[in-house]
């Protein structure tokens, strides 16, 4: 009864009467959850690197091949017609999703990589020259860094870093003093993948364009834990991946503010992509068609609409207050086992714990979690530079989804009092 | 504790991990090489000296999961009073017992301590962990000093 009441704590939406989300039914919606591993049920708590999918994306695929399937903006058939139609839609629905102004800025990609790298390859080949410098920060996913040099190394640009503290939280006041004239971009990711930090990217924003300073976010993170309203954010590109927040993979999204796009050459040459081809000049098409060259994952787009529709249909003040919910009673089982320690405690922070065992490899955590059915990710997570400020090779990482649920933390932390057992 | 899990983790490899063998630099090394395994972020050092033809002192140092660590100190254990070319078939013989059918018996006498990493085999994941050491002896052996990669 107790645990009952504690579950009930605010929630922000007033238009929502039942504050609390109902978990078992969520679950219900994902077939996967009920998956047993190594003989015991399936503790997923790997979300961060791709989420499990709900029955109506999965569904909503398999309808598209078996009743809809054809190739886009191209046929005059009725398959054609359906297709594009439902791909369109997919868009409109992204635009709502994160507030854009216009569809004109929602341009499909395979996923975050590929729309870091449209960003470096275009508005970086057009604006970035020798001395320019580009700022990321510590905490970046590589797909967030190695973009940035390739441009840097083409260019003769260079690649300012923005520090973190011990906790895990940028140092503003040393963003502040790195924004110059020869800044050309500031790339910041809005959720970090292995600490969980939370960025403050208005306050980060609204520092760069007070020196005319454009800045992509990568939401890769953040899309699925809360909502997300570019106009508000105030941020100039913004990218994310289907595969993280319920949807397929090999779709994913660029935002891009129109006048910025516009003035962008296009990134791959192809079909879709132009008005009129002639071997004497080939004029491109309108925004965002000129971004999007030859046959698109069309599948992907479409069912990454139905996991939008998901998510909306949850609510986002729900999931955020569950997932606080999750992070905190974490945090609490963790830190009350003395031989954890926790990596990354940023005050504002998504639902995802790091944590390294006193003289224990997280490979060695991740096959002994895993053969009691409970799935997280050890390593460096992408993030290299971020371990080597800890200055550990490598960490276990727990990241909790809205279907997570208590009972899952409590399976955790007793793999890994079974860790700490064999290895004592 | 599961079956597999004990096998995996037999109480040779954790006594190996936590108190490793010729963990320890080599001042007059002839012979060096770096391992890195990208998965799990296991980086090894590992030096040798070779005397006419066989390998009179070796030690690692880096830091690694239990099953590379204890792969690395065992290996360190069998290597010295062999010529590079002994080495090799160890190497061979490691190879076998880490890869093979689960279903295949293992010969604990001829394969002496290499055979404690048999459990290895019911863990795909972890092969590479486990020959991260010997891809590195063979590089430096084999004067191929560059960073060896498990991938
Ligand atoms: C913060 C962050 N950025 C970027 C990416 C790359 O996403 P994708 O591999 O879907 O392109 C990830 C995924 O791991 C991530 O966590």
């Amino acid at each position: 009864m107790e645990d009952l009441l504690q579950e009930r704590i605010v929630v922000g939406d007033p238009h929502c009467p039942l504050d609390v989300l109902d978990v078992d039914r969520i679950r219900d919606d994902f077939p996967i959850l009920h998956k047993r591993v190594h003989g015991n049920r399936l503790v997923y708590l790997d979300n961060a690197a791709s989420s499990q999918k709900p029955a109506s994306v999965i569904k909503g695929l398999s309808t598209y091949y078996e009743m809809q399937n054809a190739n886009i903006h191209r046929g005059v058939h009725y398959l054609s017609g359906l297709a594009t139609g439902l791909y369109e839609e997919a868009r409109n629905k992204v635009r709502k999703f994160i507030n854009a102004r216009s569809e004109k800025e929602i341009i499909f990609t395979a996923g975050t990589t590929e729309a870091v790298n449209l960003v470096a390859s275009t508005y970086g080949r057009k604006h970035v020259q020798e001395g320019d410098e580009i700022i990321v920060s510590a905490m970046e996913h590589h797909s967030n860094i190695v973009p940035w040099q390739l441009l840097c190394e083409q260019t003769g640009a260079t690649l300012k870093v923005i520090p973190i503290n011990e906790r895990g939280e940028l140092q503003l006041d040393e963003f502040e003093k790195m924004l110059s004239s020869r800044t050309k971009l500031v790339a910041i990711v809005h959720i970090s993948n292995s600490l969980g930090t939370i960025n403050p990217v208005e306050k980060i924003v609204e520092m760069a364009h007070a020196k005319d300073i454009p800045v992509l976010v990568d939401g890769a993170q953040s899309v699925v834990h809360g909502s997300i309203d570019v106009q508000a954010l105030g941020c100039d590109f913004f990218a994310f991946s289907g595969h993280k927040m319920l949807g397929p993979t090999g779709i994913g999204v660029l935002y891009g503010r129109e006048s910025l796009l516009d003035a962008m050459p296009p990134y791959q040459g192809g079909g879709d992509m132009i008005r009129y081809v002639s071997f004497d000049k080939t004029t491109y098409n309108d925004l965002p068609y000129k971004f999007e060259a030859g046959t698109p994952n069309i599948a992907g787009t479409i069912g990454l609409g139905y996991a939008i529709d998901y998510l909306e249909s949850v609510g986002f003040a729900k999931i955020e207050s569950h997932e606080m919910m999750l992070l905190n009673y974490a945090h609490e089982a963790l830190t009350s086992i003395p031989q954890v320690r926790l990596i990354g405690t940023a005050r504002q922070k998504a639902s995802v714990v790091s944590f390294v065992i006193d003289e224990v490899h997280a490979h060695d955590v991740g096959t002994i979690l895993d053969q009691n059915g409970i799935a997280i990710r050890t390593g460096h997570h992408c993030t290299q530079p971020v371990m080597d400020w800890f200055e550990v090779p490598a960490t276990s990482r727990a990241s909790f989804l809205f279907y997570n649920t208590k009972e899952e933390i409590d399976r955790l932390v007793e793999g890994i009092y079974g860790v700490i057992n064999l290895f004592k | 504790m599961k079956p597999e899990l004990r096998e995996l983790y037999q109480q040779v490899i954790l006594d190996h991990n936590k108190n490793p063998k010729n963990f320890k630099e080599i001042p007059e090394a002839t012979h060096q090489s770096d391992g890195y395994n990208p998965l799990c972020g296991d980086k090894l050092h590992l030096a040798l000296k070779v005397d006419d033809g066989v390998v009179t002192d070796v030690g690692f140092q880096g830091s690694g999961c239990a099953i590379s660590k204890a792969s690395a100190s065992v290996m360190t254990t069998m290597i010295k009073g062999k010529t590079p070319a002994e080495v090799d078939e160890l190497f061979k013989q490691f190879q076998s017992v880490i890869t093979s059918s689960v279903k295949d018996a293992i010969d604990y006498d001829e394969l002496g301590k290499l055979a404690v990493f048999a459990g290895v085999r019911e863990f795909p994941a972890r092969v590479k962990c486990a020959a991260l050491a010997w891809h590195t002896v063979s590089a430096a052996l084999h004067e191929n000093s560059e960073t060896t990669s498990t991938e």
